[in-house]
């Protein structure tokens, strides 16, 4: 085992102006808790617009108090017109996809834990790190601008399909300035995201300190890592395609819109393009994507199983190669969101045949957890009930992808509610939960103090009720054929789900209000909260090692030595039924690795 | 707590599965000849889906039940066969379960998008557009005229650009707001959209496809029972999107070429 970290690690000063210390900060600490503002900023924007949306579908011509101030165009009277509603929900979906679920799991907690998780000081680049955050912050003010330019924010959906996304506002309102910003802000993201990738990547590979091998990483470090991976290559790709929907827009250039088109009687002046261009570009970063979101999750769930059930994980390697058997399918799965849409049908059968064989990885991945909890001795909180709930959501989530995947059921369900209900619970919910999860385990090391417990039992409750009533009946109105990013209901045949819909907004603005308990939560505890020792849940990954909060270098100048794997729970030591990564103490273990 | 987690999953998989099995809210009669394999497709997925969403949210209830707050004197224990004998499980029973689906779905596809549509089939092309679809029909000849988007005028109604001062063909095709098609008849759709991205679907035939702008999309099917069906678009095509819709009408052989004469007429 060999340690770069001492020669490899940036050793800057510890910063002393306020502004490096708290705005343009190298510390990956503050990078770390500065996503996690976007995050949670952006969070409650994005809910905030769903219950604008869920109001809308169910009472569709209430005026709803106050919309006409935020588009006076958009909503006259308060009552919401079609093309708000699309644009609202193009927001909602473009800022929890982007700004939440790529922001929070993999950049906020990534950041702040990973370099500590390894032994480090930091990052090897602090100022790609720094760059990375605040191009981020860029690309979340300039999506927000659409909102307040010309014609608002562009209707066609976080998946931006051409020729729509191409031929400028003769496709409707929004879609002139409004997609232009929406492709500055996504390509701005990619940005940072490469940057930030790059970063954990290094980190991961070149600052283990001594002792830490690749298998003695906690499972936390592993999903970060393999996210980071998959961030590199599927940023990379989308990058380019929003170049070119830019340049189609304001160079005359026609990459995604064919010849021939006539909108409002007059022919469009473009010629040569491909409509499926833009979907095979989109996708094949946007299914990477999605496993971008998750498995930051599954690690970070793993690592809160592993302190709270007292015992090693059945199997830490068989988990990590799931991680990664899942991000090498990903890239190879992306065709199935391409089904029906009019590429070559054998390709749709050779999509679907990898799209079923990721459930394998997935259900190896449920199977070790659940099975590691067999004869485990389970401790309740609220970072464990949210790392249960995980598994229970990412179960209900995966399972609904079996329907999906398969193209002669997708003739049925495709851009019906089914595929609504089926993402919201892998990723509105169970990566959600992940999230929650790991600032109930983390809080304390971050800021000293504990979470209140009874507050965060009441969040887990009412959220995982609330998302079952929410998300379940999703999959009813989509098995009955309600299709979705409709602004209202006229057609015959959904008139009779009106009254679900009515239950399904019902349940989603409970569900939302009791995410409020959650930020009363987080901030009242942050002045208020009890005080944390440094190793509250007797855990034996480095971050629990150091002081809390971590001091500027993470370790107070020493550099530590890893002796253990981070799975030593359920032995017999002096502190306790564990053994601390850099404890050099060593102890009968039962449950070793071979 | 354990066992209040335990209890509110073992209800919440309950009460989910209870309209699956009730049928609350499903799919409405097949009417399509291909459809009864893609039926059967769906009732096997579900079949295997939901037994495998109960099992796992039971074992998780259970074992978070019976594993949580132990006494002092608990041990911990190993699932007999480790990791090993689930990651065996894991590929055996998911991974033939899902290679059976896969392979048997083949079929179910295979007959809609990669069979040939028959030679006696009636041709009936359709333009998706910013929100409307329309249809024509080749008319006596048995010829479309050819399509020219530099003349498509809503103002003058015509939809399709079609060119019947020069172009004989085009003189007696039928251009119509309402599919109708013979029972029991192949009927050989050929979709193009005139601007953005649509997308045709119609439940009780069993058939959903994309307009692709620049390309020809083929579909072919056979309804099999007479009545009146709504036809959606599902590809999010602007603000009309939710209000772009047509009827489907499938007639008798007799009142489909009475209503083809009529529109005809007009």
């Amino acid at each position: 085992m060999h340690d770069l970290s001492v020669h490899a690690a940036p050793h800057h000063a510890p910063p002393t102006s306020f502004i490096r210390k708290h705005i343009f900060s190298l510390d990956h600490k503050v990078i770390g808790k500065q996503y996690y503002g976007l995050a949670l900023a952006a969070a409650f924007i994005g809910m905030f617009l769903s219950w604008l949306m869920r109001i809308h579908l169910a009472w569709n011509s209430a005026a709803i108090p106050g919309l006409q101030l935020l588009s006076s165009t958009g909503a006259p009277g308060g009552v919401m017109t079609p093309e708000y509603y699309l644009q609202l929900m193009t927001m909602h979906g473009t800022i929890m996809v982007f700004f939440v679920l790529t922001t929070a799991p993999f950049a906020a907690f990534g950041n702040y834990f990973l370099p500590i998780q390894v032994g480090a000081e930091d990052m090897p680049f602090p100022h790609f790190n720094m760059m990375s955050f605040w191009v981020t912050f860029a690309a979340f003010l300039v999506l927000m601008s659409s909102f307040f330019v010309g014609d608002g924010p562009t209707l066609g959906g976080w998946t931006q399909y051409a020729p729509l996304n191409a031929i400028g506002s003769v496709g409707g309102p929004g879609q002139g300035a409004g997609v232009v910003l929406w492709a500055i802000s996504i390509a701005l993201f990619c940005i940072g995201q490469l940057l930030g990738a790059l970063n954990f990547i290094t980190t991961t590979l070149d600052l283990r300190v001594k002792g830490m091998s690749l298998m003695r990483l906690p499972l936390s470090a592993w999903g970060w890592f393999i996210t980071s991976c998959m961030g590199l290559t599927a940023f990379a790709v989308l990058m380019p395609a929003c170049i070119l929907v830019i340049l189609d827009h304001v160079a005359g250039t026609s990459f995604f819109v064919a010849s021939g088109l006539v909108l409002n009687d007059q022919m469009l002046p473009h010629s040569g393009g491909s409509t499926l261009l833009w979907q095979h570009l989109f996708w094949f970063f946007g299914h990477p994507e999605v496993y971008i979101a998750i498995v930051p999750g599954i690690g970070v769930v793993s690592h809160i199983l592993l302190a709270n059930m007292r015992r090693p994980m059945l199997s830490q390697r068989t988990l990590i190669y799931s991680m990664g058997a899942l991000a090498i399918l990903s890239y190879m799965v992306y065709g199935h969101h391409m089904f029906v849409s009019g590429m070559n049908p054998f390709s749709s059968l050779a999509f679907s045949f990898p799209t079923l064989v990721i459930t394998i990885p997935s259900t190896i991945v449920v199977l070790i957890w659940t099975f590691s909890l067999y004869g485990s001795k389970l401790r309740i909180n609220s970072a464990s009930l949210f790392a249960l709930g995980f598994i229970s959501m990412f179960v209900s989530g995966g399972v609904s992808g079996f329907f999906l995947a398969q193209p002669s059921i997708d003739i049925m369900l495709h851009a019906t509610y089914f595929v609504v209900g089926h993402f919201h619970l892998v990723m509105g919910v169970a990566a959600m939960f992940g999230i929650f999860g790991g600032t109930y385990f983390w809080f304390p090391k971050v800021t000293g103090r504990m979470m209140n417990e009874t507050l965060g039992k009441l969040h887990f409750w009412l959220s995982f009720v609330g998302a079952y009533c929410i998300f379940m009946p999703f999959h009813y109105l989509g098995m009955a054929g309600n299709v979705r990013r409709y602004s209202s209901f006229v057609d015959d045949f959904l008139q009779p789900l009106i009254p679900v819909h009515r239950f399904i907004t019902v349940a989603a603005l409970v569900t939302g209000a009791a995410q409020l308990i959650f930020l009363y939560n987080l901030f009242h505890s942050r002045f208020r909260g009890e005080p944390a020792s440094d190793n509250p849940w007797q855990a034996t990954s480095l971050e629990w090692s150091t002081a809390t909060p971590p001091p500027f270098d993470n370790f107070g100048g020493k550099h530590p030595v890893v002796y253990h794997d981070p799975f030593q729970y359920g032995v017999q030591s002096s502190v306790g039924d564990y053994v601390m990564q850099a404890s050099p103490e060593m102890v009968k273990t039962e449950f070793e690795e071979k | 707590m354990a066992k209040l987690f335990a209890i509110t999953l073992v209800v919440i998989a309950i009460v989910s599965a209870i309209p699956i099995l009730r049928h609350t809210w499903a799919a409405p009669e097949d009417i399509s000849t291909h459809g009864a394999l893609i039926d059967e497709q769906m009732s096997e997925t579900m079949a295997e889906a939901g037994i495998s969403f109960l099992a796992a949210q039971f074992i998780l209830a259970f074992f978070v039940w019976k594993f949580s707050n132990p006494g002092p004197d608990a041990k911990i224990k190993r699932f007999p066969g480790g990791a090993k004998g689930l990651v065996i499980a894991a590929l055996l029973v998911v991974g033939i379960e899902v290679m059976a689906l896969g392979i048997f779905g083949v079929k179910a596809w295979a007959n809609v998008y990669l069979t040939p549509p028959s030679a006696d089939a009636l041709p009936i092309q359709v333009q998706a557009g910013q929100f409307a679809f329309y249809f024509r029909y080749p008319g006596p000849d048995g010829k479309f005229g050819g399509l020219h988007p530099e003349l498509i005028n809503e103002g003058t109604q015509n939809i399709f650009g079609l060119d019947p001062e020069h172009d004989v063909a085009a003189r007696d095709d039928i251009v119509t707001a309402e599919l109708a098609i013979p029972v029991n008849k192949e009927v050989h759709l050929l979709m193009h959209s005139k601007d953005v991205g649509h997308s045709f679907f119609v439940r009780e035939l069993r058939v959903q496809q994309d307009f692709v702008p620049g390309l020809d999309v083929s579909l072919h099917f056979t309804a099999t029972k007479v009545g009146k069906y709504e036809i959606v678009c599902t590809q999010l095509c602007g603000l009309g999107h939710y209000n772009m819709k047509a009827y489907l009408e499938v007639m008798s052989q007799p009142d489909f070429d009475n209503w083809l004469k009529q529109q005809a007429g007009q």
